[in-house]
């Protein structure tokens, strides 16, 4: 299929990127644009112009920064940069599961962090690890610059509470003695997660002290499972605390939030939600089923 | 053809046997084509532009069924850049033919007349209703949403046993019960005797879903026509040029076949869906015609989902009678096959000679009754797909003996063991009307369980059931009847078309050949296998063999590349025609050395007599006499080169086993996909690699049907799975390595022994993989779930129960 017309910009820096958006009305921000092209070929969407921030400088740096207390991923690196980096599979560990899990190589060589939550894709693994480690989008307009937290991001389907005159510069996540995980269920068709889970906890002498349990994909909008992580906390770290936390899950979130397809339907989406809950919170605690 | 040439001494001056002098036949010879085709340089239609070219985009309807009220095409054919907007009724107006015919006539079959753009009614989503010329395809694209189309909607039915069962609109006013055809192949009465003496009757009720074929390349035609000629040149995207070329001729645009001109460029693959007429072409033809421009028409992806032929879309119910010991007696089948809303060339052969006659499988099987009732629905028409026909009828046998085995509580190797054709029983007339050619079906079937290690895998069955986990060996094995066709038996059961094919293979002056082929490529490989067989024949190298195929002026006949017929029967007319050649050489060769033909030995091109092998004359050497002409015998005229038409005297069997071994995980309803094993029968190989590549390709789209694939219409009659994230194909990734071996049992009707290789694999790979999914769920008493075997259904079928 053909795009609609537009125009296309490309900017030399946030400011340039966000005097463009201003002058655009309607123009969306693309850097790896494996998001936002193929809908603009299906016409799922038809924004009259494009902003290119794809080759900004000094955006895609991931470093701890907050006195050792963060980890900052830049908006413009890219899936493959922090599927391979160190800070992130040590603080952020959810995260390295979820952009190596993400797509296939040329997406992850191309596509971008920033890019891929402000777009809201539903199906999307970064989503869920997001949610589960807590983190929050950095954003710039031309008069403010402001923290998203990763529960306030995602609003509906390819919906965010980026506005339209905001960049991601940033994505922050907290450095604690929390472990966290992501495991994915691949739809055989997409690529996407059918069930994607993303996993934090501190454990405290055997017990679970903190829990956040998310989930991508099964779900019209990427969620925190609180049934789940109520049931988690305050009990021992054990098989029998995981499988009754899990079974929580499918009740955590309403029936119709449960995305039906020709792939799969919202009851087994439901069904699988359980299992791979489950299997997360096995993953990241080192249990043997 | 090892043993056919090895004593070229006896050959004397009959040229009709086959000669190794080469060595190229049977080589693994990497294929010439492919570094044109990985690197960008292969042209596609899409890559031809002539100058002042046009683009033609399609207006489809989006109703499944529904009267035209009016079109309003003022608005688009306003816009800048549009050319002309033109509808059914231009066309109709024009008074060109304007059907597309059906290529197989069944007794009593309906055939309203299929247009290429509607006038009437809607028949199914995506119908062309308007034409846009613009002079960019984004323009016509744009303008396409400018055009208004009134409709008075209808109601439509999708499936082909409420079609003709329900009180349903018809599709086509011409068949109120929109019944095509009611076809019936075997005898009903020895059937029903054979189920009433047997001891034991086992039965199952099936669907094998719509197939969309997926090739790679979506459709495309760029259409020349020239005033001062009135000639048209035409290139696409086809599988058999000439077959368009007459297709076009008579049915639909009424010119003289000599004005056309058909050129099929590089093709990306085909499975099927690029052998019919379909309107879009015709309709690119039109506009040029009418405009006396180059217009050129490429389908969007969406538009091949919508419009190329599907494949399969059968509702079935089996039976199989048998004895306590295993012994078949016989089988009887009644399928209501969707043909959608329009009959495309082979819609009407693939469900009924293509499917009912291939019901016996390997099996000696005493009584076999089919009846077909052939269904019109608002769907996109269904045509042969990679198999068509013989993989539903192969599937359709394959279900009933597990499910037999299962009633039997035998093990399914070895009920289809006890029933096997035995290798002395060749030619083997079976039931279903065929005549086989050759089969070791044994041998190959010890082969594949050998491999696999058959037995301790039971073993290892046992013992994991018992932890809880459950392995499935799932069984396929399979015939074909390949090699599309004997013209005369073909004729007699309706077809409309031959099934020989032609080639002429030419000595050019200075010594290369060039070989012109009526088959045309979409991916197989033909330039290096038909290299080979000519080089093998005429003493070459490959390297010396330049193969041409799919241009309609250059090439004076030929049917086309579908229906595992390339090889054996495309093939066939080569070596027969390098034969004849080599006799027209060695008669020059006895002149110029003054000896008796009988007298000449033939080896690595070289024509040598008998007891004095200096005296020669190198093939090469002579195809420039031949051009010379200088000093031939007498009477004979110059040149060398020879045009051959090849008619088979039967189609060929290939035949094979196929063992598939998967884990299927009841409580998520994963299927892993442990081990896959093919030992394919194709007779003689001509290119052990290229063989070994279509077994790949066909396991996984046999796979692909078994696991993943399967349109979907939704309640409006909306194609649900209309995008390639709607749709799965297996992704490589999604695939087990195969493990593939081969045994050669060469067809003794063939003139190089080949039985073809095109369609096999998808034929077994589909029932082998349903097959070892149901071994695995055997414990919770599931004895056949529909295709596509999803998680989910596995994870429905089992819920609640161990």
């Amino acid at each position: 299929m053909y795009t609609n017309d537009f125009d296309y910009y490309r900017a030399d820096s946030v400011d340039n990127a966000l005097a463009l958006l201003g002058d655009h009305d309607g123009a969306e921000l693309v850097a790896g644009a494996h998001g936002l092209l193929p809908r603009m070929k299906t016409g799922e969407e038809s924004p009259p112009a494009l902003v290119d921030i794809g080759q900004l400088s000094g955006l895609d740096a991931i470093e701890v920064v907050d006195d050792g207390n963060s980890v900052s991923v830049g908006a413009l690196a890219t899936h493959t940069d922090i599927a391979e980096s160190e800070s992130v599979r040590q603080h952020a560990s959810a995260l390295a599961d979820a952009t190596a899990e993400l797509g296939d190589p040329q997406v992850r060589n191309g596509g971008t962090i920033g890019g891929n939550l402000a777009h809201g894709d539903a199906r999307s693994d970064p989503p869920a690890a997001l949610l589960a480690l807590d983190g929050s989008l950095e954003v710039r307009s031309t008069d403010s610059e402001r923290m998203i937290p990763a529960t306030d991001l995602f609003e509906g389907p390819f919906e965010t509470a980026v506005a339209d005159d905001e960049i991601v510069t940033g994505v922050r996540m907290p450095i604690d003695d929390g472990v966290s995980g992501y495991r994915k269920r691949r739809d055989p068709l997409s690529g996407y997660a059918m069930v994607g889970v993303g996993v934090w906890l501190r454990t405290d002498d055997e017990t679970i002290a903190e829990a956040r349990v998310a989930v991508t994909g099964a779900t019209t909008i990427p969620t925190r499972l609180a049934a789940v992580e109520d049931q988690l906390e305050g009990e021992a770290a054990t098989v029998e605390t995981i499988t009754a936390a899990s079974a929580r899950a499918g009740t955590a979130i309403a029936d119709e939030s449960f995305v039906s397809d020709v792939q799969a339907s919202a009851e087994y989406r439901e069904h699988l939600l359980t299992i791979d809950a489950e299997r997360a919170l096995y993953d990241v605690l080192d249990l043997d089923q | 053809m090892s043993d056919a040439g090895t004593d070229a001494a006896t050959e004397g001056a009959d040229e009709s046997g086959g000669d190794a002098t080469g060595g190229a036949f049977g080589s693994a010879i990497e294929r010439g084509e492919d570094v044109p085709l990985l690197t960008g340089d292969g042209e596609y239609t899409d890559d031809i532009s002539l100058r002042g070219t046009t683009h033609l985009a399609i207006r489809r309807s989006d109703h499944a069924h529904a009267r035209i009220e009016s079109i309003d095409t003022s608005d688009a054919a306003a816009m800048d850049g549009v050319i002309a907007v033109y509808t059914g009724e231009d066309v109709v107006e024009s008074g060109v033919p304007n059907t597309i015919p059906t290529a197989w006539d069944l007794p009593g079959l309906v055939q309203p007349q299929y247009r290429m753009l509607a006038t009437d009614k809607v028949r199914h989503e995506g119908t062309g209703v308007a034409a846009v010329v613009a002079e960019t395809p984004h323009a016509a694209h744009d303008a396409l949403e400018r055009i208004t189309v009134e409709y008075d909607r209808l109601e439509h039915v999708t499936d082909p046993v409420e079609a003709v069962e329900g009180d349903i609109h018809p599709v086509h006013e011409e068949a109120e019960d929109n019944v095509a055809f009611d076809f019936e192949l075997g005898d009903a009465d020895a059937t029903d005797e054979a189920f009433a003496d047997a001891d034991r009757v086992a039965s199952v009720d099936l669907r094998q879903p719509r197939i969309i074929p997926n090739a790679m390349e979506p459709r495309a035609a760029l259409a020349d026509w020239e005033d001062a000629t009135e000639k048209l040149r035409l290139w696409m995207t086809s599988q058999n040029p000439h077959l368009h070329r007459m297709l076009l001729s008579a049915g639909t645009l009424g010119l003289p076949e000599n004005k056309i001109q058909v050129i099929a460029p590089e093709v990306g693959g085909g499975f099927g869906s690029k052998i019919y007429h379909y309107p879009d072409e015709a309709v690119t033809a039109w506009c040029s015609m009418q405009l006396g421009r180059p217009v050129k028409w490429q389908a969007t992806r969406s538009e091949s989902y919508l419009t190329d032929c599907h494949g399969r879309d059968h509702v079935t119910t089996g039976e199989i009678a048998l004895d306590d010991d295993g012994t078949i007696r016989g089988v009887r089948v009644e399928t209501h096959a969707g043909l959608g809303a329009q009959l495309s060339q082979f819609g009407t052969a693939t469900p009924s000679y293509l499917y009912a006659t291939v019901l016996s499988g390997q099996y000696t099987i005493p009584a076999i009754h089919c009846r077909v009732v052939g269904a019109f629905t608002n769907t996109t028409p269904v045509d042969a797909y990679r198999g068509a026909g013989r993989a539903e009828g192969i599937y359709v046998i394959e279900r009933l003996v597990d499910v037999a085995a299962r009633e039997l509580e035998m093990d399914p190797a070895e009920l289809r063991r006890r029933n096997l054709v035995e290798p002395d029983e060749f030619p083997y007339e079976s039931a279903a009307a065929l005549v086989y050619d050759s089969g070791e079906y044994e041998r190959a079937m010890d082969l594949a369980l050998e491999h696999i290690d058959y037995d301790e895998l039971r073993e290892r069955q046992r013992e994991l059931r018992d932890e809880g986990r459950y392995l499935g060996i799932g069984i396929g094995n399979f015939i074909e009847s390949a090699g599309l066709s004997p013209s005369g038996l073909a004729g007699d059961l309706g077809a409309q078309a031959g099934g020989w094919e032609s080639s002429i293979v030419r000595f050019d002056s200075t010594g290369s050949v060039t070989v012109l082929a009526g088959t045309a490529d979409q991916g197989q490989g033909h330039r290096t296998t038909y290299a080979q067989i000519a080089a093998d024949e005429l003493g070459l190298s490959v390297d010396d063999v330049t193969v041409v195929e799919g241009d309609t002026d250059r090439i004076p006949q030929g049917m086309g590349t579908y229906g595992s017929r390339s090889a054996s029967v495309g093939g066939g007319s080569i070596a027969r025609g390098a034969r004849e050649v080599r006799a027209k050489a060695r008669r020059i060769a006895a002149h110029q050395l003054e000896a008796s033909a009988d007298d000449l030995e033939f080896e690595d091109g070289e024509f040598r007599v008998t007891g004095a092998p200096d005296r020669s004359l190198h093939i090469q050497a002579i195809a420039h006499e031949a051009y010379l002409g200088h000093d031939l015998p007498e009477g004979m005229d110059p040149g060398l080169e020879e045009t051959n038409f090849y008619d088979p005297e039967n189609f060929t069997y290939p035949f094979g086993t196929h063992v598939a071994v998967v884990e299927v995980e009841p409580e998520t309803g994963e299927i892993e996909i442990e081990r896959y094993v093919a030992v394919d029968d194709c007779g003689e190989i001509i290119n052990p690699m290229i063989v070994e590549g279509q077994v790949h390709g066909g396991i996984a789209q046999g796979i692909g049907a078994a696991l993943y694939e399967g349109a979907a219409y939704d309640d409006e009659g909306h194609l649900q799975t209309r995008r390639m994230d709607e749709y799965v194909v297996p992704h490589s990734t999604q695939l087990p390595d195969f493990e593939t071996d081969n045994t050669v049992t060469p067809s003794p009707h063939n003139p190089i022994g080949v039985k073809g290789v095109g369609e096999s694999a998808t034929i077994a790979a589909t029932p082998t993989m349903v097959s070892a999914v149901m071994d695995a769920l055997e414990p919770f008493g599931v004895d056949h779930l529909d295709m596509p075997i999803t998680p989910e259904s596995v994870w429905r079928a089992t819920e609640g129960d161990d």
